[in-house]
């Protein structure tokens, strides 16, 4: 398929299926797109954090949350109320000297990219966060990074989408794609132009034989009831990324949110190898005890419901976001693991840029699919 | 961190109303080693809890009982966590953790009221009718006061009684079943002496006091001061009249408590845990009974925790016995169920604006569009604030036919201390 397509048909309402949506539909693409469940109601989006914010533990990803930050703000004034969105920075915390000549070196990554931020001592970290334990060394603020509630975030995505003339399809659960069709669970069979598979989790199920890995990397929250101000920052432990992209089996950082009614999610934790949707005890307690480690009064503080979700993780830690080998028609967009709801928009810019014939703000080849073929040829 | 060892047991029971006093003593003649675990400060559950009176006869001999049976009793303690088969966590008054081990456990953890939303529902001075009950029983003065009772069951009937008794003034008494489903159950009572003997001494109790039928509140009014003034009833025949009064007691029948059997993952049998002739539930090891296995009043209670208690015992020679006393209860519970079946008008007692979520403050317009529980919950917040939608989850389920949505640790709001507990208590690593 070389000229722009007409019509579309997106698998998966989660947050990139509907930002895709929304950028294609908004592009002139005639888009349908097919959810087995509701929109935003099912996969990552509907369990993960909502932090939107740079992360930079390689140029390809920061570029990606880059842009995905800078078009959430673009949106600033059109996000209603519901999507909760709150400009409260990030606090990268170091516990000790050398994490915190961590964050300088991060603070000057940031700097090259033109990311505000700003390292902080040990006396205003304090001042910062007051509920922060003692004898921390300091931190790195980012103060542009914010926070969403996905579930309605990726619903507003959707309805602007449908503004813009597209249809959604819900409890249908596709069971087979191809280029460019896609084959419904009652037998219906959809053509459209481009396919885009946007279904988390489940897209290599739906591609086989693409060379498509992605696992479900399983994580807890737990949210605890309302206590405004205990935190006024994510706070995030500057070992987060070691924990985050390492490759042991299962690992816990301290990471919190403040939600704008006083609520706060404690994360978080990562398990691969475990597709068991219940709570794992252990790992629960061993990312509550990292928590309280780093703000001790959170232990006295109320905790309302706990859960997991699955992020869908790849091996380069980048989400995969192109058309499949010899099919033109039919495109994957996921991948995205932790970051999916900060780079959803990204992606779907990508997505629609290389499909509408636009330049992309940034180059889309560390994100394509040719890699996977490489890493087929090679394995 | 403390490093506390689970406490063990053979069998633990979760509830002591009086299907787990009933359990805990059947297992423990047995000789299995019981433990009984009740989140409130008292034994004795919602019907048997300490009065300023004495303790019910009844509550008193099976407590004399157990006591004699060397069980032990944890009060003040509620489960908030469970893993099946056996591992149990709670938290005790002071937010200590508790864990708790056993090869089988009863789960007797009692119903809860059946709160449907209508406008005014939230007004101060509008509780539960068995709340208020309990708020008489706790000190709360009701004398003279202009107390209306109005929903559904004998659970009404109960707690005007008991106001009376502590000198309320009963404006009046309203049910919304029909005259004729209601004096149909009464006609079943004839071979069951003493419930006709109870049923008798509350009409007698209850002498004087208006009685309405197929009525029930549509709205509740405030006064100037913000509080409860008066409520207006609608008859089935379309007549509205406004009572003025002090105090409503609302509540629309009982719902069985299963969130805790819900989280071990048994599975549930419309809105009760579903069980076998045994009481045992889908999960191995895990037994049920009482209210949550279904709503059947205080003698079914009885006879189903002997039952589970010898089954969880492994006496199921025992639990086989006492099982023929069952079919009569239960054939009691159905015609109750019957005869107080809630009437599909009441799905439209809230109106859009009614805040149907207290905690999170959702009105039932926002739930319009939403299909299910999960949905709604994550788009409006509906069920997501400190009761994890115990109160709002069953009006759900009955005002939009919304299955429970899934249960997640903790089921009730517990320190953040308590969860990190579990990895000193937990022995098995992944
Ligand atoms: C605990 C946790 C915390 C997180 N925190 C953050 C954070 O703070 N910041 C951040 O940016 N990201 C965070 N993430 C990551 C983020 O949530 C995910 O990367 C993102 O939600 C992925 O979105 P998606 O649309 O690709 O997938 P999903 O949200 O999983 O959506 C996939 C959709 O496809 C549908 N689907 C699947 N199969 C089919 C089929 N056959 N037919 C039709 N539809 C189908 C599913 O029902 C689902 O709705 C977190 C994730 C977790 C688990
Ligand atoms: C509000 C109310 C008032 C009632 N008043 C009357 C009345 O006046 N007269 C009458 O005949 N019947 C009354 N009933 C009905 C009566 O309770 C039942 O008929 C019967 O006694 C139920 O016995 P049970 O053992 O199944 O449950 P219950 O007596 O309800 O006992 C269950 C116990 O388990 C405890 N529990 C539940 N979950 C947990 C947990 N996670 N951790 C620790 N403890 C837990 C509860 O607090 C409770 O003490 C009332 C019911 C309710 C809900």
């Amino acid at each position: 398929m070389t000229s722009v397509p007409r019509t579309a048909v997106i698998v998966g309402a989660g947050i990139v299926g509907a930002a895709c949506a929304d950028a294609l539909a908004t592009s002139g693409v005639a888009v349908r797109v097919v959810e087995r469940e509701r929109p935003g109601t099912a996969g990552a989006t509907a369990a993960g954090m909502g932090h939107i914010l740079v992360l930079d533990d390689s140029p390809a990803q920061i570029a990606l949350t880059k842009l995905g930050r800078e078009l959430w703000d673009a949106r600033a004034d059109r996000w209603p109320t519901r999507v909760e969105r709150h400009v409260c920075g990030t606090l990268w915390v170091a516990a000790d000297d050398e994490e915190l000549a961590g964050a300088r070196q991060r603070a000057e990554v940031y700097e090259r990219w033109g990311v505000a931020s700003r390292v902080v001592d040990a006396d205003e970290l304090r001042l910062l966060e007051p509920n922060l334990r003692g004898g921390l060394a300091g931190g790195l603020l980012v103060p542009g990074d914010s926070v969403v509630y996905p579930p309605n975030a990726a619903r507003v995505l959707l309805d602007a989408a449908v503004s813009a003339g597209a249809a959604v399809v819900e409890r249908a659960p596709v069971t087979a794609v191809g280029d460019g069709w896609a084959e419904l669970a009652d037998g219906t069979r959809l053509e459209a132009d481009v396919v885009v598979v946007a279904a988390g989790i489940a897209t290599p199920r739906l591609v086989p034989g693409s060379g498509l890995s992605i696992v479900p990397k399983k994580g807890h929250l737990a949210i605890t009831d309302r206590y405004p101000g205990f935190v006024r920052h994510q706070l995030v432990e500057l070992g987060y990324l070691k924990s985050a992209h390492g490759a042991v089996r299962q690992s816990v950082a301290f990471n919190i949110q403040p939600r704008p009614n006083g609520q706060m999610l404690l994360g978080s934790s990562r398990q691969l190898d475990d597709d068991d949707p219940r709570v794992d005890r252990c790992i629960l307690a061993a990312m509550v005890a990292r928590g309280i480690d780093y703000l001790p009064r959170l232990a006295a503080l109320s905790v309302l419901r706990t859960w997991v979700g699955f992020r869908p993780a790849t091996p380069d830690n980048l989400p995969v976001v192109g058309p499949l080998a010899d099919r033109p028609g039919l495109w994957v967009a996921t991948g995205h693991e932790g970051v999916g709801i900060t780079t959803s928009l990204a992606t779907a810019r990508l997505v629609a840029d290389r499909l509408c014939g636009r330049e992309p703000p940034i180059d889309p080849g560390p994100y394509d699919t040719s890699r996977l073929r490489e890493a087929s040829t090679h394995a | 961190m403390a490093d506390a060892s689970p406490m063990r047991a053979d069998v633990i029971v979760v509830g002591a109303g009086p299907a787990g006093l009933a359990a805990a003593h059947a297992a423990a003649t047995d000789g299995a080693r019981v433990v009984v675990v009740d989140e409130n400060p008292e034994t004795g559950g919602q019907i048997w809890r300490a009065s300023h009176r004495a303790p019910h006869p009844r509550a008193r001999a099976l407590l004399a009982q157990l006591e004699r049976d060397g069980v032990t009793t944890l009060r003040g303690t509620t489960v908030f966590d469970a893993v099946p088969p056996g591992s149990l966590r709670a938290v005790d008054a002071g937010g200590h953790s508790v864990a708790l081990e056993a090869p089988a456990i009863v789960l007797a953890t009692g119903a809860t009221e059946l709160l449907l939303p209508f406008p005014g529902w939230t007004l101060p001075g509008v509780f539960g009718a068995g709340g208020l009950q309990a708020m008489v029983k706790g000190g709360l003065d009701v004398a003279g006061r202009r107390v209306l009772l109005a929903g559904s069951g004998p659970l009404l009937l109960a707690v005007a009684a008991a106001l009376r008794r502590s000198g309320a003034r009963i404006v009046a008494l309203v049910e919304q079943a029909d005259r004729r489903a209601v004096r149909r159950l009464a006609g079943t009572l004839w071979n069951r002496p003493a419930k006709l003997g109870q049923a008798a001494a509350l009409s007698v109790r209850l002498c004087g006091v208006p009685r309405h039928h197929a009525t029930w509140p549509v709205r509740a009014h405030a006064g100037g001061d913000g509080w409860l003034r008066a409520v207006t009833l609608r008859g089935a025949d379309g007549s509205e009249t406004t009572l003025d009064v002090d105090l409503l007691g609302v509540g629309f029948g009982l719902a069985p408590a299963t969130r805790l059997a819900q989280l071990l993952g048994c599975e549930l049998d419309g809105d009760r845990v579903a069980t076998d002739d045994l009481l045992r539930t889908s999960v191995p090891g895990v037994h049920c009974a009482g209210e949550a296995a279904g709503i059947g009043g205080v003698d079914c209670a009885l006879v189903e925790g002997a039952i589970a208690g010898h089954s969880a015992a492994r006496r199921d020679d025992l639990a086989l016995r006492a099982r023929r006393r069952l079919r009569r209860e239960r054939g009691f519970a159905a015609a109750l169920a019957d005869a107080f079946a809630l009437r599909p008008e009441l799905r439209e007692l809230p109106t859009s604006d009614t805040v149907v979520c207290r905690c999170e403050d959702v009105a039932y317009g926002a739930l319009a569009d939403h299909r299910d529980a999960h949905d709604a919950k994550l788009a409006t917040r509906c069920g997501m604030g400190p009761c994890q939608g115990r109160i709002c989850g069953p009006a759900l389920r009955f005002l939009r036919d919304w299955a429970a949505d899934r249960v997640r640790p903790p089921l009730v709001p517990v320190p953040m201390a308590a969860l990190r507990e579990t990895l000193a208590t937990t022995d098995s690593t992944p």
